[in-house]
């Protein structure tokens, strides 16, 4: 086996193991909160008779480890149960949620990581001159905003002073992909906003070191124009730590922005989560918590791939 | 009538302009106050209802854990789509008034135990069935259940028998209630085919709308229901709730035409709203309250002397001013206030007095040690900083109080009722038989100020079956001042309902019933052209 091959498939194995880990962590986890689910359901009218009712009826008397691989079981198959607060397929409740949490990252992706790397060059070719101060200067204040501050910025801005956008960004089935998209602009623009001075940073500081390498001099030494020598012979050897905090960023797109979700109203995962944290709807909460651990995982796996995939000594071992 | 005047006339029967100003703008042209509120209220009556479109509000209070099972409905959302979709025996109207629905003629016998409930002929539920009384009764017994953990089974527990023959509902209490069929308006009590038992949440009832598309926490879509039976109702071909409980984004909502009408207005931007072009304001004196409640049977609060010295420390018109912006009203130490039928407003008005408070203070002999107040952001809108102005209020009479803010999440099933000082709130009962049962009979489950009291009990009790509402009244009056004077309730303040709504939307009848029209406002209003 090539050995590059050898080390994803360790990665991803890897993965595997810590989501099982995860998967147990956060099963003990609600199983330590005190009372039990059929407590929760009946709240505190609960009679003793109807406990018993309830915890028959949801299996709550066979022992932990058994209702565990049930749980699991049905999760490998598919099947995430019925909420427990109004009955409804978490399934494909967390589906329709799913889907909308990463059209909302893949929309705020799709333009904050090419500008991010974009600026972060343009701020380490003029380092230390206007460009770079004005490019870290902006995105650093607009990182340091909270979240809901720039949202209510944007929202009063384009939809009161400019009124091109509409304040609440649900998004339905149904809708076309030109509706979706025009919803979901002021929640784009804010997490771009957000995430992009991370990234830019980043990247600067990447090309910034390898840009004290000789090589880098020789470059400059033949006479290679100063972006050439940044994208062709800095940038490549600066991708791995890129990548990974890009990727910490795409992880952030989807786990982090329930703050976001709630001041527009945008239907996505994280506001499912928090209403049923609310309300102890344990299944719901364990299953929204094991799709974002596995997002989580997932996408440092992926980063971890790439920079292997990027790394010329990982590449070719001696 | 000249043209200025038919302008002005036009623009406050859309709520555009205050009556008040209405009234003096009028007075300006030579015109009687007299003539222009005569004026007025034929131009509202003359607004002729306009079908079709969609309307659209905008709600706070939706989560998405809500079901479309009617006896599980506890937050606005839930409520106002219980009133969308639903029909029930009776409603209960704006003027405090029973209004016929499902249910098109009651009568009861003389001590009230019995009463009989004529079911509308001919009243279709959205899958075409007819509204029978069997399915009445079944709704009804369905919430006797307590499996259904109904929010109304208090309310259906005092039934002993119900049974339905022909078109007729006959309900058999255990002892005599004069108010029952105010109770059957309660929003729990959705009637449905064959009650529901099969299939709480299917959304099917006899309401002006049906059930398009329910996503909770997220938006609830209906269309109008062609064979309902009031045409007074229904007039938007499709209506439909934005949850949206972020208040900027919510105003923002209404600001930018996404949605026509919302709830819960910040009162701290009430006056900037006001001037914001196409929106008005509406705002209507409800009988929710917001409290602090001390329990009777724990000390320090089991000494009636303290108790009193704090009713009387804390600053009823600062709450109002800084808590509720203005739109409210002073409390007085009782859960009733003029909203509800039977009010006696000659209990003198209970002021802020800091040497009296220090007086009895002093007089209860507590050891001046901190007494600590619990509260949270959650408890009601603004519950930390009104304890703040408590602590500073009693701070003047000599007496420490100390805030401790507790977290939202667990505030009901940790603090309130378990603690024995907190804030909380109630959101009021159509009338006061139900505020007392709830709340503060003796043995009631939710008396959370530990009160008990034997001759406010048998008042209680008497007063329910007594027909004669001078008497009844009389009754209800007694109750108060022992609650006032005796009780462990601080209520300084009752909120307004306040909301707002765009000037396209016809057809706005404030209600104190509940929020929103009493839930009826997507089905009662229509859009102007």
């Amino acid at each position: 086996m090539h050995p590059i091959l050898k080390l994803v498939v360790q990665r991803i194995a890897l993965g595997l193991l810590l989501l099982l880990a995860v998967s147990l962590l956060i099963f003990l986890g609600t199983e330590a909160l005190p009372g039990d689910v059929a407590q929760a359901i009946l709240g505190q009218s609960a009679t003793p008779e109807a406990l018993a009712n309830l915890r028959e009826s949801l299996g709550l008397n066979q022992p932990s480890y058994v209702r565990y691989f049930q749980w699991l079981g049905g999760i490998l198959t598919g099947d995430f149960g019925v909420a427990l607060t109004n009955g409804q397929d978490i399934g494909q409740a967390i589906g329709q949620r799913l889907g909308n949490t990463l059209f909302l990252a893949t929309c705020a992706a799709v333009i904050s990581v090419p500008l991010a790397i974009l600026l972060g060059l343009v701020a380490a070719r003029y380092n230390g001159r206007w460009p770079d101060k004005v490019i870290s200067g902006v995105t650093l204040s607009t990182i340091s905003l909270p979240e809901f501050v720039a949202a209510y910025f944007v929202i009063f801005l384009l939809t009161q002073v400019i009124p091109i956008f509409q304040p609440v960004a649900m998004v339905f089935p149904g809708m076309s992909f030109w509706d979706r998209l025009q919803a979901v602009a002021l929640p784009v623009i804010v997490l771009v906003l957000v995430v992009l001075a991370h990234m830019m940073r980043m990247t600067r500081a990447a090309i910034l070191n390898v840009m004290q390498s000789a090589y880098i001099e020789t470059a400059e030494l033949k006479g290679l124009s100063p972006m050439r020598v940044i994208w062709q012979h800095a940038f490549p050897n600066a991708i791995a730590p890129i990548v990974s905090v890009v990727v910490l960023n795409l992880a952030y797109l989807v786990v982090g922005v329930v703050v976001v979700e709630v001041v527009f109203g945008y239907n996505a995962l994280g506001q499912y989560l928090v209403d049923h944290v609310a309300k102890r709807d344990l299944p719901v909460v364990q299953a929204v918590g094991l799709i974002f651990a596995a997002v989580y995982i997932g996408l440092n796996i992926l980063a971890d791939v790439i920079a292997i995939v990027a790394n010329p000594r990982l590449r070719h071992p001696k | 009538m000249n043209a200025e005047l038919d302008y002005m006339l036009k623009r406050a029967a859309r709520g555009l302009m205050s009556r008040r100003e209405f009234v003096g703008r009028a007075s300006a042209l030579g015109i009687t106050a007299a003539t222009a509120n005569m004026l007025l209220s034929s131009a509202a009556r003359a607004q002729e209802a306009v079908k079709g479109g969609t309307l659209r509000a905008g709600m706070a209070g939706g989560e998405s854990t809500n079901s479309l099972d009617p006896a599980l409905a506890a937050s606005e959302v839930p409520f106002m789509v219980n009133m969308t979709w639903g029909e029930m025996l009776v409603d209960v109207n704006a003027k405090g008034e029973i209004d016929y629905r499902i249910a098109e003629e009651i009568s009861a016998n003389a001590d009230a135990t019995e009463w009989k409930f004529k079911i509308r002929a001919g009243v279709e539920f959205h899958d075409g069935k007819t509204v029978t009384a069997e399915d009445v009764v079944a709704t009804l017994k369905r919430h006797t259940d307590e499996k259904s953990q109904s929010g109304a089974l208090g309310i259906v527990q005092g039934i002993s028998e119900m049974t339905a023959e022909g078109d007729m509902v006959t309900l058999k209490l255990a002892s005599g209630n004069a108010d029952l069929p105010f109770l059957m308006a309660d929003y729990h009590l959705v009637i449905q085919p064959g009650g529901g038992v099969d299939n709480p949440a299917a959304g099917i009832g006899a309401g002006p709308y049906k059930v398009v598309a329910n996503e909770p926490g997220v938006r609830h879509v209906f269309e109008r229901n062609p064979n309902y039976f009031d045409s007074t109702m229904g007039h938007a071909d499709s209506v439909e709730i934005l949850v949206i409980n972020d208040n900027t984004a919510r105003t923002a909502a209404l600001q930018a035409g996404q949605v026509h009408m919302i709830n819960r207005v910040d009162p701290k931007i009430i006056e900037l709203l006001k001037g914001a072009p196409g929106i008005s304001i509406e705002h209507v004196a409800g009988r929710g309250h917001y409290v602090f409640i001390m329990h009777c049977d724990k000390a320090p609060f089991d000494n009636k002397d303290l108790r009193n010295a704090l009713k009387l420390a804390i600053n009823r018109q600062e709450m109002v001013d800084k808590i509720l912006g203005g739109y409210g009203s002073r409390g007085n130490d009782f859960p009733i206030n003029a909203a509800y039928p039977l009010f006696d407003d000659s209990i003198p008005q209970r002021e802020y007095d800091a040497a009296a408070a220090a007086e009895l203070y002093k007089a209860s002999g507590h050891d001046g040690s901190p007494i600590i107040l619990r509260t949270a952001p959650g408890a009601f809108p603004g519950a930390v900083e009104a304890a703040q102005l408590f602590q500073q209020s009693a701070a003047a009479a000599g007496i420490p109080l100390e805030v401790k803010v507790e977290p939202d999440d667990g505030y009901w099933s940790n603090v309130w009722n378990v603690e024995p000082f907190c804030a909380s709130y109630w959101g009021g009962r159509p009338v006061q038989d139900q505020m007392y049962s709830t709340a503060y009979l003796s043995t009631a489950d939710w008396n959370d100020t530990k009160f008990k009291n034997a001759r406010f009990d048998e008042l209680l009790v008497a007063a329910r079956a007594e027909l004669d509402a001078e008497k009844r009244k009389g009754m209800y009056s007694e109750m108060a001042n022992i609650l006032r004077d005796e009780g462990g309730l601080i209520c300084p303040m009752f909120n307004d309902f306040v909301e707002a709504k765009r000037e396209e939307v016809g057809g706005w009848q404030p209600d104190p019933n509940g929020e929103l029209m009493n839930g009826r406002a997507l089905a009662k209003c229509w859009l102007n052209a």
